[in-house]
């Protein structure tokens, strides 16, 4: 007996819809990125369960690839909040409106 | 077993998700991701995929969450303060979550109801030695673009985080204007 396809997808939905909800609620730059990283993680969760059950290696090679993204979102998203908070010493996205005027 | 193991790091998951959303203070909340990253690697190894549970603890716990912590503990930040404007940003994230929540439950139903009696799930296809001679054969080209992908983040996260020398910049502009 092992879990049916439908509750590691379920898993992976509620999973993203927790991230989500985060990156609205969160104000700080550093918050946001985390919860960008857990809707990364949900969708690499379905991709694997899909490919156990349809037994196909793409979905697997899919996440490495997801993984790199995420790599590399992470080494210049940090630079770039790194950046930010020298030139405004904080990292809350209200203060990033230096465009608007 | 396998049933038994899932719902136990689900449960850990989504309590360490939701506890990373709800903490104010961003190393409480990275604490608690890392501990959904393990979770989702305990997951994976359920799904009998070990090469992706290895490389989730290693990317993600080891090498992403690191840098995270580094630079909340370099920038020093104190405690979100609340929220006194934008106050209309509960309403949206609220209305998001019940529309994504509606949407995972009528997955589960969909799933559940129409089950495929065919899937048969297979072991070896998570296994390391299936997952290197697709990735060296058949998805040589992917591979290849990714580790382009990676030296323009390597080289942006240079030239992003270098240190301007702000005296000779105004030098120059001062120059300009006589």
């Amino acid at each position: 007996m092992e879990p049916s396809l439908a509750s590691y997808l379920a898993l992976s939905g509620i999973l993203f819809t927790i991230g989500a909800v985060g990156v609205i609620y969160k104000r700080n730059a550093i918050g946001m990125f985390m919860c960008i990283e857990l809707m990364l993680n949900a969708v690499n969760l379905s991709f694997v369960a899909f490919s156990r059950y349809y037994s196909d290696v793409t979905g697997q090679l899919f996440v490495f690839v997801v993984m790199s993204v995420a790599a590399a979102e992470a080494a210049v998203g940090l630079g770039i909040i790194i950046t930010f908070f020298r030139n405004k010493l904080s990292v809350d996205v209200d203060d990033a409106s230096i465009l608007r005027n | 077993m396998a049933t038994a193991l899932f719902f136990i790091f689900a449960g850990f998951a989504i309590a360490c998700a939701i506890s990373c959303v709800y903490h104010k203070n961003p190393l409480y909340s990275a604490i608690s991701l890392i501990g959904v990253f393990i979770a989702l690697a305990c997951v994976y190894l359920t799904l009998a995929a070990p090469f992706i549970a290895v490389v989730q603890i290693l990317v993600y716990a080891g090498a992403i969450m690191v840098l995270v912590v580094f630079v909340i503990m370099l920038l020093n930040l104190e405690e979100e303060s609340p929220l006194n404007r934008l106050r209309y940003l509960y309403g949206i994230g609220g209305a998001l979550g019940l529309v994504l929540l509606a949407q995972t439950f009528f997955i589960f139903y969909a799933v559940t109801k129409n089950q495929d009696k065919n899937l048969k799930p297979d072991d070896s296809v998570g296994q390391t030695l299936n997952i290197g001679a697709a990735m060296y054969t058949e998805y040589l080209l992917p591979v290849e673009i990714v580790g382009i992908l990676l030296l323009m983040a390597i080289i942006g996260a240079m030239i992003m985080s270098r240190r301007l020398r702000r005296a000779k910049l105004e030098l120059v502009v001062d120059n300009k204007e006589e």
